[in-house]
């Protein structure tokens, strides 16, 4: 095999120039490849983080997925006569019987769950108004389940508990009302007066929308204020292991009835975006290693031509086709291994480069730091994909090389 | 003495539009230690029966056998293998590689037959470099030396391996008139002193004169009246 290397070595270094040429594609190849591979992993990950993290593994709501079938209809199956223009019963909208549906989700293994009753209401405050949502919420089972305690500024969730008119609210409410901890809000539904609120709590998340508009109160307070006593609305739960949402919602709707959305199937079309902008990713940094492997292609054709006349005194020597084959296909390897290998130290201090960029997304309050992935499964794919493209690159040459005839060629030999 | 290379019925053909008969009907017997110059006038396909003799090229009908082995049965990495263990080929143009030195092109062959171990096949290189008087020369990179010089470099590379038979084509076809007499000599020698085969394809009467054995080829058949112009 060391033969076959130094004349793989001998055939590279004699054409300097272009063997510099293809190793440089297959160099930004990688390293471009690793560049916006590390962004767009990085920048899903951290979505897929703040997804998962940042909100309800499932919420099971009030809701059901299909109409609910009539005793009737249940009754009568094959009745000749069918039912139609059923008007629901009118009933106060919530989860019914919901702290034994409660027990049993709880009974769940790995499971946290917190029921809230949501509606909405408004704040009035120095003669203005402005529409919140209202949750109400048990601060305990509300902490199993949600970061919200992380990102109080002020104040704390627990205080809900110590003080039934408290309200915790968010940065962007508080600064828009220009209120603090310890001043009094209105805080009017549509089923009750203005209520005096007291706020015992400020969060900030850093979602515009959310800390303008969100609220927390107790359980039972809302149950009052939205006229829903013995109700809610809302169970949030949230799983030791995030992936396994799907399966449990469909374990809880089965179960109890009620529509169960898992943070997946919520976020069903963003998957798809986010696989779809992979693709994309994938086949257009994939294109620049395609790109730079016509360059080696090149390379090897142009030696293959010029040393047609020296493969074909190996020939005569005694060296096989496959030994001519395998020279060429090393001098692939050899720019693909090298390339690769630069490719991927620049690469590397790319990322470096880009994740101490800082920018501001549109709606976020604060600076964030361009999510760059570092997992190593991404160098192995574009070590691996510039390695493959210069062997088949290489492997043409090498085949009409393996070929060459040497009486052909030194029949026509002056 | 025996026989080391024999040629039966040998014949070669180019098919297409015109089909061309390039060697029709050669039959010979070159025993060991022999000169052997093959003779005759430009197109009589004597560089074809060469290639034929030398394995290079495969007959459309008749055998060869080389060291008493039928070569007919053979695929291609065999005959390549029998080239590589019992052959040396020299052409009329050197055919170094340039990027080797000449040294290295001198060791090409053994390291590709994988007998010697890098050491020794250096100390071979160097051995027959030297016998063949350009010793002197090893480090060198072909373009640098003369033509008589490259010419016997790529001699010492058909005798990388110890050959039993080294086919020569128009070895002195390039050279001036002191460096074909200097590469004759070492043919000569070869095959007298060093009980090597010389079968070498030539246009030159003076080489031919030195060759214990003569053989006129015309259109593609022995025709030992031949004689040169």
């Amino acid at each position: 095999m060391t033969l076959r290397l130094d004349i793989a070595l001998a055939h590279l270094t004699s054409r300097r120039r272009q063997t510099a040429v293809s190793l440089s594609g297959v160099v930004l190849g990688v390293a471009f490849f690793l560049a916006v591979s590390s962004l767009m992993r990085g920048s899903e990950k951290d979505f897929m983080k703040r997804l998962v993290d940042n909100s309800a593994h499932i919420t099971v709501s009030d809701e059901y997925r299909a109409p609910r079938e009539q005793p009737a209809e249940l009754r009568w199956a094959d009745g000749a006569i069918g039912i139609s223009n059923v008007k629901p019963q009118t009933e106060t909208r919530g989860i019914r019987g919901y702290r034994q549906k409660l027990e049993f989700i709880e009974s769940l293994p790995g499971v946290r769950v917190a029921p809230v009753l949501v509606g909405s209401a408004a704040v009035v405050f120095a003669g203005r108004q402005e529409g919140i949502t209202l949750s109400g919420v048990i601060p305990e089972t509300l902490k199993g389940v949600s970061t919200i305690d992380d990102k109080i500024v002020e104040g704390s969730l627990d205080a809900l508990a110590a003080n039934p008119n408290g309200i915790v609210v968010g940065k962007g409410l508080a600064d828009k009302f220009n209120v603090g901890l310890g001043r009094t809000v209105g805080v009017s539904t549509p089923n009750s007066a203005v209520r005096p609120m007291k706020v015992v709590g400020v969060f900030r998340t850093g979602i515009s929308n959310y800390d303008d508009t969100q609220t927390f109160v107790l359980l039972k307070r809302a149950q009052v204020m939205l006229d829903r006593p013995n109700r809610v609305n809302r169970f949030i739960l949230q799983l030791d292991d995030a992936y396994e949402a799907r399966g449990v919602a469909t374990r809880i709707e089965r179960s109890i009835g009620y529509k169960s959305v898992s943070w997946q199937e919520a976020s069903e079309d963003l998957v798809s975006v986010l696989m779809i902008r992979n693709i994309i990713m994938y086949s257009v940094v994939s294109a620049i290693l395609v790109v730079a492997s016509f360059g080696i292609y090149n390379t090897l054709s142009t030696i293959v031509m010029e040393k047609t006349r020296d493969i074909a005194i190996m020939k005569s020597m005694g060296f096989h086709a496959r030994d001519v084959r395998v020279v060429f296909l090393l001098e692939g390897f050899i720019v693909g291994t090298i390339g690769s290998s630069l490719g991927l130290l620049i690469g590397v201090a790319l990322m470096k480069v880009l994740s101490g960029i800082a920018i501001r997304v549109p709606g976020a309050t604060e600076e964030i730091f361009l999510p760059v992935w570092w997992g190593a499964e991404q160098y192995l794919m574009a070590a691996a994909f510039a390695l493959s493209s210069c062997l088949v690159a290489a492997y043409l040459p090498a085949r009409k090389a393996g070929r060459v005839h040497p009486v052909d060629i030194l029949r026509g030999a002056t | 003495m025996s026989v080391v290379l024999r040629a039966e019925n040998l014949a070669r053909r180019l098919e297409g539009e015109v089909p061309v008969t390039l060697v029709d009907g050669v039959s010979l017997e070159i025993e060991r230690g022999q000169f052997v110059a093959i003779m005759g006038p430009s197109g009589s396909g004597k560089s074809s029966l060469l290639y034929l003799l030398g394995l290079l090229d495969v007959p459309t009908s008749g055998r060869v056998w080389l060291d008493g082995e039928d070569t007919s049965r053979y695929g291609e990495d065999e005959l390549a293998d029998r080239r590589l263990g019992k052959l040396g080929f020299v052409f009329q143009f050197h055919f170094l590689l340039a990027e080797f030195s000449v040294l290295d092109n001198v060791t090409l062959p053994m390291r590709r037959l994988g007998r010697l171990d890098d050491a020794a096949a250096q100390a071979r290189g160097m051995e027959v470099l030297t016998r063949l008087g350009v010793g002197d020369q090893a480090k060198k990179r072909p373009h640098q030396l003369s033509g008589g010089q490259r010419q016997r470099v790529a001699i010492a590379r058909a005798l990388a391996n110890d050959p039993l038979v080294i086919l020569a084509d128009e070895p002195t076809g390039n050279l001036d008139s002191a460096s074909s007499a200097n590469v004759q000599k070492i043919l000569r020698d070869l095959a007298h002193e060093a009980g090597k085969t010389i079968v070498a394809v030539t246009h030159d009467g003076a080489f031919a004169s030195a060759a214990d054995q003569r053989i006129g080829l015309v259109d593609g058949r022995i025709n030992n009246d031949w004689r040169p112009g």
